[in-house]
């Protein structure tokens, strides 16, 4: 039996095989997608999400029921914690929703792909390198598809100033206008207090070719976590101008704070 | 541009190039029964059968054009691409450029009406920061990502400029993925061929593979309908590099893959054929091609499922 065969014996149980093999994904006859998802590491994937999830984290979910059960999704959240566990939990929340499960992707860092073994199961998971191209790709497959607008802005930024909205990038609006896509404002609280950074080592981080190299502990806390969904945005397409874009980017990121400020005052501690 | 004497019902007599290679023979099978077909190739001359003259012919010689003068062409269809493994960046400049701009030449002097020129997927070069489902209008970044595919982008710029200077030449250039099966001489089809096979280590990155005999149906299927233009042919179908090793029976031989001068250092010393340094960045990146607008241009589907091509290979570790 092959390492991978053992690990999956494991972890996942015939009833997560049989619920990850009822969503569709457009897969080809091996299991994989043009970006490199694979349905057997998917499945563990998702048992090893679950544990974060449900036990470290404790993630507490609200209105994961309004992402549509089909047709192009963005879900557009802020991003925080250095590493991308809030793409890996609202990712989790989406699968392991009661009804209408669905597998999204996640957009990660343009750096992840040179890393090696991380860049490869990153994308068998789901993850996608965050080009433009993949994401129009990927909303013409009608697929889900979480989104960071704030980048390696957000990732990477200090303790000091968690919970506030680095510049968000137009360029989901302009794809989510152009394939006619949901988009869903999704607040995340708790990751910023996973790995509370108190500095950036430029230097370093410029020497290793990485965005940031933060000062933090060593540790990944496990800080309790809230995802709040916020009801669908549909926009128009349409000639409209590059101002009047950054309006509607202005009106999700609005939607986002407003969730993350429901995220905050439900919360009564931090772990 | 000589006038061509048309005569109705006559059968169409076509030019296949790289008649030696297994792909082109695939294409002359095919075509035989309903054309008349002159075969030539740069490196041997290879028996067809008593219907079809083959040639050893330099195309940057004179008597290439006496093939011309003799035969009248009404198409060519070039696969006589030397690829990167073989000869050295002379000798494939030589043949892959000028050759191919005198083919294209010699077509426009004699009136040729379709002309079907095999590229490859490799033009696009493999780096990280590739897309998935990389479109034909693309940039061809592999001729800065290395030297030794410079002539591969050549060839199609060149054909590119005849496509649009020229368009009674009725030019379709195609760029397959990965063409693996029967008497594939190509490096991935040696790799899956292997018993065991290099392979950077933490990298697996996702491939396209189409059978000889698939590839073979969609070069007639070009022929047989004049849409000029740049076409990715693939099927809708992906697997990891080193998964279809597996799958065709290879053990997998790790090799360093950071730093990437250490990796390069190493192929160039190992001085593989089947794996050279050049194409590194090709099983540490993803180049995954669109072929759904070819598909839909020439009601195209590959029959042969990767399942039957992985089979073939680890059935056959000696392939014929």
């Amino acid at each position: 039996m092959s390492l991978t065969s053992r690990i999956k014996s494991l972890l996942v149980a015939p009833a997560l095989d049989e619920q990850i093999n009822k969503i569709r994904k457009p897969i080809g006859s091996l299991g994989y997608d043009p970006w490199g998802y694979n349905n057997e590491s998917v499945k563990i994937g998702f048992s090893l999400a679950r544990l974060l999830y449900d036990r470290y984290f404790r993630v507490e979910a609200h209105g994961v029921d309004k992402i549509p059960e089909k047709g192009p999704v963005l879900i557009i959240a802020n991003h925080s914690g250095q590493l991308p566990i809030d793409g890996v939990l609202i990712g989790y929340a989406l699968a392991s929703r009661e009804e209408k499960p669905r597998i999204p992707r996640a957009m990660i860092e343009r750096f992840f792909p040179t890393v090696p073994y991380l860049g490869n199961l990153l994308n068998e998971f789901g993850a996608v390198l965050g080009d433009p191209t993949n994401c129009a790709k990927m909303l013409a497959n009608d697929e889900a598809v979480i989104v960071f607008p704030e980048g390696v802005r957000g990732s990477g930024k200090l303790y000091q100033d968690r919970y506030q909205l680095k510049r968000f990038g137009n360029g989901f609006m302009h794809l989510a206008m152009k394939y006619k896509a949901t988009i869903v404002p999704v607040g995340v609280v708790g990751c910023e207090e996973t790995i509370p950074a108190i500095a950036n080592i430029k230097p370093l981080a410029n020497m290793l070719g990485v965005p940031y190299v933060p000062l933090a502990l060593p540790a990944v806390l496990p800080a309790k976590v809230y995802l709040n969904f916020g009801d669908p945005l549909f926009f128009e397409d349409g000639e409209i101008s590059e101002e009047e874009v950054t309006e509607r980017v202005e009106q999700v990121k609005a939607a986002i704070n407003e969730q993350i400020d429901k995220g905050l005052s439900e919360r009564k501690r931090l772990f | 541009m000589t006038a061509k004497k048309t005569t109705p019902n006559k059968r169409p007599r076509i030019l296949v190039t790289g008649a030696a290679g297994a792909l082109a023979q695939q294409v002359i099978n095919r075509l035989r029964d309903e054309c008349d077909l002159v075969a030539v190739d740069f490196r041997e001359q290879v028996y067809l059968g008593d219907d079809i003259p083959s040639y050893c012919i330099d195309f940057n010689k004179r008597v290439f054009e006496d093939l011309f003068r003799r035969y009248e062409f009404d198409g060519v269809i070039h696969l006589g691409r030397i690829q990167s493994s073989q000869l050295t960046p002379m000798r494939r400049y030589n043949a892959n450029v000028l050759g191919t701009q005198k083919l294209l030449d010699l077509s426009h002097k004699y009136g040729i009406s379709r002309v079907v020129v095999l590229s490859t997927y490799h033009v696009y070069g493999a780096m990280a920061y590739n897309p998935a489902l990389i479109d034909e209008e693309a940039p061809l970044k592999s001729a800065g990502l290395t030297m030794d595919l410079v002539d591969s982008v050549e060839l199609e710029n060149l054909a590119n400029i005849y496509l649009w200077r020229y368009p009674d030449l009725n030019i379709t250039v195609l760029r397959p993925c990965n063409i693996v099966g029967p008497g594939v001489r190509n490096t991935i089809s040696l790799l899956l061929a292997s018993e065991r096979a290099p392979v950077l280590m933490g990298f697996s990155p996702m491939m396209q593979f189409i059978h000889i005999d698939d590839m073979a149906d969609a070069i007639v299927l070009a022929y047989g309908k004049k849409t000029r233009g740049v076409f990715n042919v693939a099927p809708d179908d992906w697997v990891a590099y080193q998964r279809a090793l597996s799958m065709c029976g290879c053990s997998r031989i790790p090799v360093p893959s950071i730093p990437p001068a250490v990796t390069s250092a190493i192929l160039r010393t190992l001085k593989l054929k089947s794996f050279p340094s050049y194409l590194m960045n090709f099983f540490k990146y993803p180049v995954v091609i669109d072929g759904r607008s070819f598909a839909r241009e020439f009601n195209f589907k590959p029959r042969r499922p990767l399942k039957e091509i992985f089979r073939y290979y680890r059935e056959n570790k000696r392939p014929v």
